[in-house]
């Protein structure tokens, strides 16, 4: 009879952790399907404002940025605290706008050309002098495809 | 010999490894945002071109000051109102004969707007207009459209308009894909999106 009389012990058994590298596995395989490394590393605030009239922009291949806002606070003793545009890693100025949609369009395929969208990026404590400029000077290169990247979300949240 | 069996691979620090992956993945992803509100520019003009005359009523005119408050067709208005301020313009169909709006839901006032292809949004901001309310009077007046789009898609076709959209983009689309461009271009010649914008003041 006492064969079949289990041991006591006090102590609780181990949580078996055998599929714990499993779940991990899951979530590392989601995380690396789902990332986009950043093309460009943003030296300026980009807080984008929200919409909900969006559309998607898809293939990314044929999408220029342009960003713009105040520099992040490490580069406001050399940048300033003015807003400024940022072409890819770098600050510039209006003039420079024209040059960096040339290269741009130089990179591509020539007929991809007609298809390429700006996306602006813009923060949206910016004021829309500078947005006007950069849409003057995408006026002057022929680059009137644009897209005002936002948020999705209520619109009525900019204005607080 | 005897065989000897191989001894089995240690997998205990497997776990520490995909950890130490994920949370670098963790760490570097963004969900990046690209959606967003596309509009297309007008080209670049020459200076002698005569501006083609518009008649004062099938301008509807939003003036955003710097202080982001708005001021629609002389009037102050709330961010709220402007939506429906805007289709109630461009839905007016005021216009008799062979500018008569057969598609138009609303008063027919004279005083508003003849017909959705005549009428202009203009759009005014100040340079120290914050880009966050620019967004967001855009966002307003493209929903107007997009209501008006929708609406007219329903009616024809009892199909909301941006599903039509979709349906095109769509590879494994079924039906037509050249009647229902057609459809969407007539829906976009119903309501066209004329919405002009000036130059911003200082």
């Amino acid at each position: 009879m006492s064969k079949f009389k289990k041991k006591k012990s006090g102590e609780l058994p181990a949580v078996n952790t055998a599929s714990l590298p499993d779940i991990v596995f899951m979530l590392l395989f989601f995380f690396m399907v789902a990332t986009v490394m950043r093309q460009n590393t943003l030296k300026i605030q980009n807080v984008l404002p929200y919409a909900d009239q969006v559309e998607k922009l898809d293939k990314k291949d044929l999408v220029m940025y342009i960003y713009a806002g105040k520099p992040s606070s490490r580069y406001q003793a050399n940048a300033g605290t003015e807003a400024r545009i940022q072409l890819n890693d770098n600050f510039a100025s209006v003039n420079d706008v024209q040059q960096f949609i040339f290269s741009e369009r130089e990179a591509k395929r020539e007929e991809l050309v007609p298809f390429l969208t700006t996306a602006l990026k813009v923060d949206e404590e910016t004021n829309m002098g500078l947005v006007s400029d950069i849409k003057q000077e995408l006026r002057k290169a022929e680059a009137l495809k644009i897209n005002y990247t936002t948020k999705t979300g209520d619109a009525k949240q900019n204005m607080q | 010999m005897a065989r000897r069996s191989s001894p089995e691979v240690n997998a205990g620090s497997m776990a520490d490894i995909a950890f130490l992956l994920l949370i670098f993945f963790l760490v570097t992803t963004t969900i990046e945002t690209d959606s967003g509100i596309s509009r297309k520019l007008p080209p670049m003009q020459e200076d002698e071109v005569e501006p083609p005359i518009i008649k004062q009523k099938n301008i509807f005119s939003v003036i955003v000051n710097r202080n982001n408050e708005l001021l629609v067709e002389d009037e102050p208005m709330e961010i709220g109102a402007l939506r429906e301020a805007a289709i109630e313009f461009l839905d007016n169909g005021g216009g008799t004969g062979p500018e008569a709006c057969d598609y138009c839901q609303g008063p027919r006032s004279p005083n508003s707007s003849d017909n959705p292809n005549k009428a202009v949004i203009m759009l005014v901001n100040d340079r120290a207009t914050e880009y966050g309310t620019y967004i967001t009077v855009q966002n307003e007046l493209v929903a107007a459209y997009n209501h008006l789009r929708d609406r007219s898609a329903r009616r024809l076709y009892n199909k909301s308009f941006v599903q039509m959209e979709e349906d095109y983009d769509n590879v494994n689309y079924s039906g037509n894909k050249e009647t229902l461009k057609e459809q969407i271009e007539e829906i976009r010649n119903m309501w066209p999106q004329k919405l002009s914008e000036a130059e911003p003041k200082s």
